[in-house]
């Protein structure tokens, strides 16, 4: 069924899909490191206060730009950056006592890699209210390459005709591939093309931190651990 | 010319023989057999550990020519039959034009003696152009050497019509053998109704399409007195139905196939294999069970093959637009051997009644024994040739078998006409 | 849940868990087809082949309807211009079609086996969209759909289909896919219209007696009669059938209050069923059927195409 664990958050290049049974981070490995399908934990570059505190401050950017919350939407990328908007949307429930539309967006249909990869686990987009003038947000935990955006930003314009569309993330780790940039940044983490950087959410994983993996080759090099929704 | 053939196994059931040999041969003839024979001058053969019968018949034949020769023709067919260790073929009419007359039966004899690697038997037609309506000039066709007469490829659908048919060719002492299939019933059955048909989704062919027209033949043979010989039998309650009319007294006859001995319907699957899409359809396992109980115990006359080449491009087709019928001359004797006998389920001496004996009865033709004077028309086979079939290897023009890549054990290695080797060591004489 | 599929040609090569995903998929397609811009760029510069080697319009329309809506390059072929018009082999015909390299095939085939036989020669991805008298997988699926849409789970279903047993390519995919979802079957039809073997199939009940079963039934599925496929026809009149198996207004007392009735099309209006039945806003998902189609199909071509092993070939 949907959502039991394929990965799809984030950012997906440079990976195989195909493999054998995946194994959240159980098995330690000789370095005493722990053994994820996508490698070995090398630095956990947040934790959960961390995340929070990064989470707030975006919160408080959008509305700064936005002056206020009054035409906003966040709309969140399966599977992590939804959580994040929703995170997100709550924050800034707190701060002005406005509830702000909130949907999540799935990718699978406008990937550009879809010809070369598995036929992938296809989550729901849910996006119930009107994006036609508003000033959406759009949601991710992990910019990379920039391509998940790209076929974030071709999914919205065929749902609908925002104002404007604007970017946050929670991590920045470099590499782009293409002209995409992030209004908002929760860390910029500088990393190698070797290494794999995941955020891990209370919600689905039953811990909230950013990892930095290091990949093992041939491993999958998706953001979103297993275990999922 | 002399030929003396040594220290072979000699096997013929017809004289008695089963013990080891040589046999002399001179001018075309049997002379004498015997132990350690010697002669003067000569062909002398070693074939220690080889067995000798006599030459094996094939009385169900599709030699194609005149019409379809890019199917087969006369040369190539007695190439392949040559190949199996067959000494003789009858041929079926259905030809294009249909062997219904005297200049059809020469023509076919014609180019068998210019071409032919073993003898051919020439099988007319019971109707004119296979319609059904009209008597073939059996009696002109007997005066030319037809043997026998068939409207094998379908039945002969009137039982008023297959009435006059037995009654007309009983005066010349010929067997009509018939090939039983009710078309109504039948309609355009493409396997055996059931399993495999509701499976497949095609339509079926019920076992009484066949099992109807036996019944109705016996009948009228009942009460013409015309000799019987029923076609490629394929079911269980079709060999009851002869076994009963041969305990009654009745001239009739019966032959199976090795497909439908040694195939089902199950081989049949989603790839539509339309090499096993033959007329009668592959049975169940049941019934290929009683054949070969049949062949047991002696209530089958013959094994044939049914030899039906058909082009490629013909079989690389719909399963429902391609034709029916499967080759058979090279592999009938190996799946034989293999199935039938090298399992104890029959004798040597059996196989030589089926292959060999009962065939020739059956046609009225020449008895071909292992006695001085008889015509030296000898099958040597090695009983423990082990090899698998293969299409590269047929001397067919065609390759549908359904067998291929079976693996299988005994062959013909040398087969003599009158005296001459059509093939030795495996390889057919040029 | 792995979905390792290239073809989609018998159905019983699927098991609960990939029709499973085939239909939570096509809810996927479902939001698609509900935006005003109803296309994505999924299958952009695929190219399909919609081979339709005898007519028809509904199937061929929801395929095209589908690839369209995938950005899919779509290829109509067939019709009169069909090889076996003039003369070329099914093999020749898909050999060529290959050398414009192609990446999936759509057939639907007067004769059996043949999607079979176009996947051993070509080398594309596969769909039957119905083949002789054998299958029609698709059909199933969206039927599939169509009851899961409305019951929410199809395991423990009994399900009768009614009619035209033997000569349907539809049953030959519906009820192995209904078994194989944990459905119960009941066929109901008259001998004539029975294949040798529908045990085969995986019918659980055979019965002459549309009115014993009725009330026992949460789906009736009534078939189409074929009646340009029947030579010499199997039932006496039109008006007999109906009165033996019709599925009529006088009939719905004994239906269950909640039992759906489906029907793949075009339908028979007067004889499979009346008006009333047909359009009934309760019972009937007939349209709702077609609709499934076209979500249906799409998950079909994207499952398959995504899911080659060796990315796209041919």
């Amino acid at each position: 069924m949907p959502g039991d664990g394929r990965p799809h958050g984030g950012e997906r290049e440079g990976a195989n899909r195909r493999g054998g049974v995946r194994v959240a981070c159980t098995i330690p490995n000789e370095r005493g490191g722990c053994m994820t399908e996508a490698g070995t934990v090398k630095t956990v570059c947040m934790d959960a206060d961390e995340i929070e505190r990064s989470l707030t401050r975006i919160a408080h950017q959008i509305l700064e730009t936005n002056k206020g919350a009054g035409n906003i939407a966040l709309v969140g990328i399966v599977t992590r950056g939804d959580l994040l908007a929703k995170r997100l949307a709550e924050k800034i429930e707190a701060i002005e006592g406005t509830k702000v539309p909130l949907g999540k967006l799935d990718i699978s249909f406008y990937r550009d890699d879809f010809a070369t990869h598995l036929a992938p686990e296809v989550h729901s987009t849910d996006i119930f209210f009107d994006l036609d003038g508003k000033d959406v947000v759009l949601v991710d935990d992990v910019l990379y390459t920039g391509r998940t955006i790209r076929a974030a930003l071709d999914a919205l314009m065929d749902i609908g005709r925002p104002a404007t569309v604007q970017l946050a993330v929670l991590v920045d780790r470099g590499h782009r591939e293409l002209p995409i940039r992030a209004d908002f940044v929760g860390k910029n983490v500088p990393s190698s093309a070797d290494e794999n950087v995941r955020l891990f959410l209370e919600e689905t994983d039953g811990k909230s931190e950013v990892e930095i993996l290091e990949m093992t080759p041939g491993s999958r090099a998706g953001s979103a651990p297993l275990g999922g929704e | 010319m002399a030929l003396l053939l040594k220290n072979a196994h000699v096997i013929d059931p017809q004289v008695g023989l089963n013990e080891t040999a040589d046999i002399l041969v001179r001018d075309g003839k049997i002379v004498e057999i015997g132990q350690n024979l010697a002669m003067e001058k000569g062909v002398e053969r070693d074939l220690g550990g080889k067995i000798i019968v006599p030459g094996l018949v094939d009385i169900h034949v599709h030699l194609r020519e005149p019409g379809y020769e890019l199917k087969e023709d006369i040369a190539s067919g007695t190439r392949a039959a040559a190949h199996g260790g067959f000494t003789a073929v009858c041929c079926m009419p259905n030809t294009k034009p249909v062997i219904d007359n005297a200049v059809g039966v020469e023509y076919v004899k014609a180019r068998a003696a210019a071409v032919g690697k073993c003898r051919v038997h020439v099988a007319g037609s019971c109707s004119q152009g296979l319609k059904g309506d009209t008597l073939s000039e059996m009696g002109d066709m007997v005066a030319h050497g037809a043997v026998a007469f068939t409207d094998d490829g379908r039945g002969v659908q009137g039982a008023g019509m297959m009435r006059r048919v037995m009654d007309y060719a009983a005066q010349f002492d010929r067997v009509v053998m018939s090939h039983c299939q009710d078309e109504d019933l039948v309609g355009a059955g493409q396997v055996n109704e059931g399993v495999v048909s509701t499976r497949l989704g095609m339509l079926g062919w019920p076992a009484e399409g066949e099992e109807i027209q036996i019944a109705r033949d016996i009948a009228i043979c009942r009460l013409t007195g015309c000799p019987l010989h029923i076609q490629h039998l394929t079911t269980a309650r079709g060999l009851e139905l002869v076994r009963a009319a041969k305990a009654e007294g009745l001239p009739v006859t019966c032959e199976v196939t090795p497909h439908h001995l040694f195939l089902t319907e199950d081989a049949i699957g989603d790839d539509y294999n339309t090499f096993l899409k033959v007329n009668p359809p592959l049975r169940t396992a049941e019934d290929a069970a009683a054949l070969v109980e049949g062949v047991v115990d002696g209530t089958v006359d013959a094994i044939v093959t049914d030899h039906a080449p058909h082009n490629d491009f013909e079989k690389n087709a719909e399963f429902e637009l391609a034709p029916f019928g499967m080759i058979g001359l090279e592999t009938s004797l190996a799946l034989v051997i293999t199935n039938l006998v090298a399992p104890g389920k029959i004798t040597w001496e059996r196989a030589v009644e089926l292959m060999a004996a009962k065939p020739r009865e059956i046609l009225r033709v020449e008895r071909v024994a292992l006695e001085p004077g008889a015509t030296a028309d000898l099958t040597v086979i090695d009983p423990e040739a082990a090899w698998t079939v293969d299409a590269a290897d047929f001397q067919s023009k065609a390759v549908n078998s359904g067998f291929i890549g079976a693996e299988l054990k005994g062959r013909a290695t040398d087969v003599y006409v009158a005296g001459y080797a059509t093939m030795e060591d495996g390889a057919i004489v040029e | 849940m792995a979905f390792n599929h290239k073809h989609l040609i018998d159905i019983t090569e699927y098991s609960a868990d990939d029709i499973m995903t085939v239909l939570e998929t096509a809810v996927r397609f479902k939001e698609v087809n509900e935006r005003r811009i109803k296309q994505v760029p999924t299958l952009k510069g695929v190219t399909v082949v919609n081979m339709f080697n005898e007519p028809s319009t509904r199937t061929r329309s929801s395929f095209e309807i589908a690839e369209k809506r995938l950005s899919a390059n779509s290829l109509n072929f067939g019709g009169s211009s069909t090889s076996t018009v003039k003369g070329e082999s099914l093999v020749d015909t898909v050999e060529t079609l290959c050398a414009y390299k192609i990446d999936m095939i759509i057939v639907r085939d007067k004769h059996a086996g043949v999607p079979r036989k176009i996947a051993d020669v070509s080398g594309a991805h596969v769909i039957d969209a119905g083949d002789g008298k054998h299958q029609h997988p698709t059909q199933a699926l969206l039927d599939l759909y169509s009851i899961w849409e409305v019951k929410s789970d199809l395991a423990g279903l009994k399900v009768g289909v009614v009619g035209d047993i033997g000569h349907s390519r539809v049953c030959g995919s519906l009820i192995p896919a209904l078994k194989i979802m944990g459905c119960e079957v009941t066929v109901v039809a008259p001998p004539t219209l029975l294949p040798a073997r529908p045990d085969v199939l995986g019918a659980d009940h055979v019965t002459t007696k549309l009115d014993e079963v009725l009330p026992d039934l949460d789906v009736v599925y009534m078939l189409r009669i074929q009646r340009e496929r029947l030579e010499g026809a199997p039932y006496p009149s039109l008006r007999e059938y109906n009165m033996l198996y019709g599925l009529t207004k006088d009939r719905e007392p004994l239906m269950r209050p909640d039992a759906l009735i489906c029907h793949p099309g075009p339908i028979n209006r007067g004889v499979e069923l009346d008006s009333y039945m047909a359009d009934h806003p309760k019972r009937s998902v007939i349209l709702d059927q077609v609709y499934a189609g076209i979500l249906t199909r799409m998950a079909e071509m994207y499952l398959l195409l995504g899911g080659s092993e060796d990315g796209l070939t041919a």
